[in-house]
């Protein structure tokens, strides 16, 4: 095939925006998908969208596993089976990637973040980092990243209320919030009747709620790349559903219309990208190898290689292809697979006698939210865990397989569950805390040694436990959403506590992160601060991949800002002098 | 006939005292009244008759017809269960089904090599095995009472069927009836809307925007269906959402 200047492997939420600003820029790239186009129209139109079980029970618009997926074990010497079905997580598959069936809520990560492991050992001392604690520092600042952050969320148009401008404090937005330049390009959502209860008793417990910020458009919105998105209109469809206004920031919405339009950018779906192939010395990536729709093998030769696909298939990639040392957990050395982590869920569901909800209306990030147990935003000094989460409450729309909670002490089924049902279905309210995970040294990703893809190639292995920080933290973020609950006046309470091992069944979150993760020490990090391979300096690994530990936020937000920072780095650093930046 | 240990268990925990001696014939004239399914009846792609008849009478107790509205039998939930195991997730085409395989932890998920399709067949034929020996009757002719228990005992685990995992089948089907009574009617389940109906859900929105901060003013419609929408039956907005038609008088 003829040789182009960039090649990414695959296009979601970074393989779309960095084929835009590199095309832009007069470089030649093709875009590599494994799964097929949708867009929305035809593929997210009324009425067939509004189908939850099609979209959210049997996840049209997820991964097929049948063809890959990834193997999961508790721990080391556990062997690891497949996840035959869905569970625990959502991979996307197809153009525009998980940042189609995304629910847009889009938050910076604090400062302190991006400097866990130096902020905690200052303020509490070495023995506040939990055992076997591999969480560190990014190699990065939020200073740095702030201007990427902006750029990202003018792009996809998210709506909000700014809480530090400038390191002047706002009124109505989030006190705890790392300085803004400037204030969301879109104002804040409309405030559902649960979030107002919620943020009625958090303020008179003296917490400091604000507007979620939210990439469900709070306005119809032109961006700078003149994608158009109309305003959202609360039908409630938005997690594991396309939206058929076009009003949820994706790739489809804010980037691929321009993106599509420029003569350098090629898109080519249905092709499976098998390997990195490297030069004779494996200091230089020179080609991709993939397998297109009939099963024929081709190569795509490219200066430039950008792994722009889920955490997992950014590792697994590089792990395939010998892009950095593996990590080997028992020696604590090597790169590739290490520091993998996750979100860590809590909280409760409130049920009200006096009141109704309409819970299904809604959108993916209505909803209202305070960070006062976020990071380091408290004095942890004696409770025994570091970091922390946001408390929310969310209207993202009660569809009824998903959603009929019943009090505790509902038989599980019969004619007292089906009362319930009908009595709660619309007079509850879900209190949730979004708990971070840190990094540990039995939590990694490598290659499972038996299980196999449909193209005849190794697949990922997970090996994954909460560790008892995360449960300490869970459990003080559990209580603090039970005092809610009571302050809200609900008249009985279900508390949903983590508890026992990590397991793969029930539906947590798609918040995956690690495994090739930034940082500024090439033994203890796979990518320098640029998103650069310390060892193949002509591919880039963008995306959650390159968290070091995972914040008590959702990740996207934090994955464009990083997609914008590399791409600069590309731009600004790279192209002028191609080589190791660092 | 030999009294099985379950058999005893069983009639003990229902409270039948002297349970060892009563004849079979005692428990069998305490039959449920027989569900009924809307006619016609639908034609069934993969249940035999006798499977039709087990899972209408497990979902006559998991989602009862009473004085809330229609149960998952009237709603269609059985056509609804049987045309999942006849189209693609009957098969799980979309799983992971490669070997080897292992029974792993409860952590690990589901990792039988059966499908859905072979979990229902084997399942319902060993449950019915499973009643007629202990019981005396095949799991549609017991009483309620009886069936309730073996419900719950499947659930449970308590139960050790030889091939597949009770709890494992007890919550496919209990996931599947839940599914086919709040899925959209298209799929053959929720039968006049019945389970939309019973929590007030609308169906296909339509757009709430100026809906949205009415705070405690209920949202009560007439739902709306796919169907309803692509054969015109609704009206539309400018965008393509139906125009509710409201249940209640709202003051704006």
């Amino acid at each position: 095939m003829q040789p182009v200047d960039v090649v990414t492997v695959g296009v979601g939420l970074a393989g779309s925006i960095l084929g835009k600003e590199l095309a832009d820029a007069g470089l030649k790239v093709v875009g590599l998908e494994r799964g097929a186009y949708r867009d929305t129209s035809p593929d997210f139109e009324l009425p067939g969208i509004h189908d939850e079980l099609r979209y959210a029970q049997r996840f049209e618009l997820m991964q097929d596993l049948s063809r890959e997926t990834l193997t999961f074990r508790n721990s080391m010497n556990e062997t690891a089976l497949p996840m035959r079905q869905f569970g625990s997580f959502l991979p996307g598959e197809g153009v525009g990637g998980a940042a189609v069936h995304w629910n847009g809520q889009t938050w910076r990560f604090l400062p302190w973040d991006f400097e866990t492991r130096s902020r905690t050992i200052e303020r509490y001392g070495s023995s506040a980092m939990p055992a076997d604690c591999t969480s560190q520092d990014w190699g990065l600042t939020y200073a740095e990243l702030e201007s990427s952050y902006d750029r990202f969320e003018r792009l996809f148009g998210i709506g909000g209320k700014a809480g530090n401008l400038l390191g002047r404090r706002q009124p109505g937005g989030n006190p705890f919030e790392g300085p803004r330049s400037r204030e969301y390009p879109n104002p804040p959502s409309k405030l559902s009747h649960a979030s107002g209860l919620f943020t009625k008793a958090a303020t008179q417990l003296g917490f400091h709620p604000f507007p979620m910020p939210t990439a469900n458009m709070t306005r119809a919105y032109t961006n700078e790349y003149g994608a158009t998105m109309g305003a959202c209109i609360y039908c409630g469809y938005c997690e594991r559903f396309g939206c058929e206004m076009g009003a949820k920031a994706s790739p489809q919405t804010a980037v691929l219309p321009a993106l599509l339009a420029n003569r350098n950018y090629e898109l080519r779906t249905r092709s499976n990208v098998v390997k990195i192939n490297l030069d004779s010395d494996r200091k230089r990536a020179v080609s991709v190898t993939f397998v297109d729709a009939r099963g024929r093998e081709f190569e795509q030769p490219a200066e430039i290689v950008l792994l722009t696909s889920y955490v997992f298939g950014n590792v697994r990639h590089m792990l395939m292809s010998g892009i950095g040392r593996p990590y080997d957990p028992v020696a604590n050395r090597g790169v590739v697979g290490r520091n993998y982590a996750y979100q860590c869920l809590s909280g409760v569901t409130a049920f009200f006698e006096d009141k109704v909800f309409n819970s299904f209306m809604g959108a993916g990030a209505l909803g209202r939210a305070f960070d006062d147990f976020n990071g380091d935003n408290f004095d942890h000094a004696g409770h025994g865990f570091i970091g922390g989460g946001y408390i929310a409450c969310s209207s993202t729309g009660a569809r009824p397989i998903d959603h009929h909670p019943t009090p505790p002490g509902t038989p599980p089924w019969g004619s007292q569950w089906k009362k319930a049902v009908a009595r709660y279905y619309d007079r509850s309210v879900s209190i949730g805390a979004h708990g971070a995970v840190q990094s540990y040294r039995g939590n990694y990703l490598d290659i499972d040694p038996a299980y196999r893809d449909s193209y005849g190639l190794p697949l990922l292995r997970l090996t994954f436990d909460y560790q008892p920080n995360e449960q300490k933290m869970s459990d003080f973020l559990a209580d603090r959403c039970e005092r809610i609950a009571r302050a809200c006046g609900a008249d009985k309470i279900s508390v949903g506590r983590r508890k026992g091992r990590y397991s793969i069944v029930p539906y947590q979150t798609t918040h995956n992160t690690g495994g090739a993760i930034m940082g500024a020490d090439p033994t203890t990090s796979a990518v320098n601060k640029y998103l650069q391979s310390w060892e193949v300096p002509n591919v880039f690994a963008v995306g959650a991949s390159a968290f070091p530990q995972n914040a008590g936020y959702n990740p996207t937000g934090t994955v464009g800002a990083l997609t914008f920072w590399a791409a600069d780095a590309i731009l600004k650093r790279y192209l002028k002098r191609p080589g190791a930046l660092l | 006939m030999k009294e099985s240990a379950d058999r005893r268990r069983l009639l003990k925990q229902l409270g039948v005292l002297g349970a060892a001696a009563l004849p079979v014939a005692s428990i069998a004239h305490e039959l449920p009244a027989h569900a009924t399914r809307p006619a016609p009846g639908p034609a069934f792609l993969f249940f035999s008759r006798l499977e039709a008849a087990f899972v209408d009478v497990a979902l006559s107790r998991l989602i009862p017809n009473d004085e809330l509205g229609p149960g998952a039998v009237e709603a269609g939930v059985t056509c609804f269960i049987d045309r999942q195991l006849a189209g693609a997730w009957g098969a799980h085409a979309r799983n992971y089904r490669q070997g080897p395989w292992a029974e792993g932890t409860p952590e690990q998920g589901f990792q039988s090599p059966m499908t859905p399709q072979e979990i229902y067949r084997v399942a319902i034929a060993e449950i019915d095995k499973h009643c007629a020996s202990s019981l005396g009757g095949g799991f549609a002719e017991l009483p309620v009472a009886a069936q309730d228990l073996v419900l719950r005992n499947l659930q449970s685990g308590a139960i050790n069927l030889p091939e597949v995992s009770s709890s494992m089948f007890f919550d496919m089907l209990w996931t599947n009836a839940q599914e086919g009574f709040f899925s959209d009617p298209m799929y053959g389940g929720n039968i006049g809307k019945a389970g939309w109906k019973l929590v007030g859900f609308p169906g296909v929105a339509a757009a709430y925007i100026e809906l949205i901060e009415e705070h405690g003013k209920p949202y009560r419609a007439v739902p709306v269906s796919i169907a309803d929408v692509q054969q015109g039956l609704a009206r539309l907005d400018e965008h393509g959402h139906p125009i509710h038609v409201l249940l209640t008088a709202r003051v704006r």
